[in-house]
């Protein structure tokens, strides 16, 4: 009775999973293959003749502007995760290992950046003065600025469940303050650290509202704010927009596909304490 | 050695010069420059000129609401919603793993593609969704064209992308629980019901608030998706307070959207911060 009682309970999840979550990513890939008038039908079904070549004009367009700005979006996540894991993993050590009036102050600060959005003008303002507006390193290190509060929490917290013994037993060694971080602390923090790689990496891929504000132009683009101008110019070419949103979307799936359990985990880890 | 030299405050160097400089300090001026008329060549102080402003035209005040009604509902329905799907998905089913995965991925998406796919879903002519409905026998409409529908159909939206981080959190949330308390309910006689309402819900309970807290502040930023779904329209029925700080940054009105900057603090000062003390303390309570 029981084992009945399951077989329905799959068959009716996956039904409902297949229909919600599947057939919209289904669609995609379908629609991504037709031609141009097959495709602006809309329809959900296989394409009368498969069109790979599609995927090449994404490339091809605007004078390859899809590679470029892959590029870029690739330089801007690579560039901010590298100094969010060096910067935010030594200052949550510190934050957590040392206790007083400016470290509370320094963990109020970190922990309301949390909750509290950007200020966007102002913020154009401040890169404006720094001659770092509409630059690739300005991007990269505005990317680091917002992604610090949840990297901090992530690293203090784990910094939280090792034991303080090895420290010190190094300090007596003789270790300096810098060798005792780099050669003892952070390998021990190696599982946090790739959580906080794919949580940051995934996120600063994926931003389109940053980019729009801070790096507008054809000349530095990103890949989401290609695929939105894409959107404009080929709206009636779905076939296009859809090759561009399954190419965008593909970084994602190998990552996925290769670290599903640690993706998981990791988005866990980035919104429980959050 | 001790604790000072050790724990040197110039580790924390990188991460606060970085995070002062680009984040604190243009949050802290953007105080100023909501009270002036400002160009990024000059300012002229106007008071509380762009706040009225904001309250006194439609176009712009109806944005605080449509901002509050997003949050809310979103919020709101994929705490329900979410709470089943990790129900079912922690029964013993057998092919949880690849519901799971399917559950997970649009997580991974960016929102932008997002938008436009189900743009092209809700399409009102052509649309999947439309000649669905019409199979079943019932009228579809222009979803996103329609006033009346064009906000709570980018709401159902954000919850089919938002919905998956929910699942992952309650999952880990339900699995936590200590098996011993259901097995010593279900030797009392409890229910599936009891155990429910007596064991899951509140040893959940931190799952619980970490899934409002975070989807009510998502919420309330919310940008991506109306912006490649609907672009604030039709008229403004979509517009949020991050659209309009965005129109009025392409419009050339500095000062307004800066205005639109700090309204957002206040709605979060005002909902967030409370909300996450009166849930913290029904955690211990």
């Amino acid at each position: 009775m029981k084992k009945k009682r399951y077989l329905i309970g799959d068959i009716a999840g996956l039904l409902v999973v297949f229909v919600v979550f599947i057939i919209p990513f289904v669609f995609i890939v379908l629609n991504s293959l037709k031609d141009t008038r097959e495709a602006n039908l809309l329809k959900f079904s296989l394409p009368e003749t498969f069109h790979f070549e599609n995927y090449i004009e994404v490339f091809t367009a605007n004078d390859g502007l899809f590679l470029k700005s892959f590029k870029n979006s690739m330089i801007i996540t690579v560039g901010s995760v590298v100094i969010l894991v060096l910067a935010c993993s030594m200052a949550g050590y510190v934050i957590q290992r040392r206790k007083g009036r400016f470290m509370t102050f320094v963990n109020f600060l970190v922990m309301s950046g949390l909750m509290i959005p950007v200020a966007i003008l102002p913020t154009i303002w401040v890169m404006q003065k720094l001659h770092l507006y509409k630059t690739l390193p300005g991007m990269i290190l505005l990317e680091a600025a917002f992604h610090t509060p949840l990297s901090i929490m992530l690293y203090r917290g784990f910094m939280a469940n090792i034991p303080v013994e090895l420290e010190e037993a190094a300090r007596i060694d003789g270790c300096s303050p810098l060798g005792l971080y780099a050669k003892i602390v952070f390998p021990l923090l190696k599982p946090i650290t790739s959580t906080v790689i794919i949580l940051n990496a995934v996120t600063v891929f994926n931003d389109f509202m940053n980019p729009l504000y801070f790096l507008p132009g054809s000349e530095n683009s990103t890949i989401q704010l290609t695929l939105y101008t894409f959107m404009g110019q080929f709206s009636n070419s779905y076939n296009m927009v859809f090759a561009d949103v399954v190419l965008i979307t593909l970084p994602m799936l190998v990552l996925f596909l290769f670290f599903n359990q640690k993706i998981v985990d990791g988005m866990v880890a980035g919104s429980v304490k959050g | 050695m001790k604790k000072r030299t050790v724990y040197s405050y110039w580790f924390l160097a990188p991460m606060l010069v970085i995070y002062v400089t680009l984040f604190i300090i243009p949050i802290a001026i953007s105080f100023f420059f909501s009270l002036t008329n400002w160009t990024f060549e000059g300012w002229s102080f106007c008071g509380i000129e762009n706040f009225r402003t904001f309250f006194t035209e439609p176009a712009l005040y109806s944005s605080i609401g449509n901002t509050f009604i997003y949050a809310f509902l979103t919020s709101s329905l994929k705490v329900v919603l979410a709470f089943l799907i990790a129900l079912f998905l922690t029964s013993a089913i057998k092919t949880k793993t690849f519901l799971r995965s399917a559950v997970f991925f649009p997580n991974l998406v960016s929102m932008i593609a997002v938008g436009l796919t189900f743009k092209a879903i809700l399409n009102p002519t052509k649309g999947i969704l439309n000649q669905c409905l019409a199979w079943l026998g019932m009228e579809g409409r222009d979803w996103l064209g329609d006033v009346s529908t064009a906000l709570f159909a980018v709401v159902g939206v954000d919850v089919w992308k938002g919905l998956s981080i929910a699942v992952v959190i309650f999952i880990a949330g339900i699995k936590s629980i200590d098996t011993a308390y259901l097995e010593a309910a279900r030797i009392d006689g409890a229910g599936s019901w009891q155990i429910l309402k007596y064991i899951t819900l509140p040893l959940c309970r931190p799952a619980v608030n970490s899934v409002i807290l975070l989807s009510l502040i998502g919420g309330l930023k919310s940008f991506d998706l109306i912006w490649s779904m609907t672009g604030g329209g039709p008229g403004y029925a979509t517009d949020v307070i991050a659209s309009v700080i965005y129109k009025q940054y392409a419009a050339g009105y500095y000062g307004l959207s800066t205005a639109g900057n700090v309204l957002m603090y206040l709605m979060i000062a005002i909902i967030a911060f409370p909300l996450q003390k009166f849930l913290l303390k029904a955690e211990e309570g």
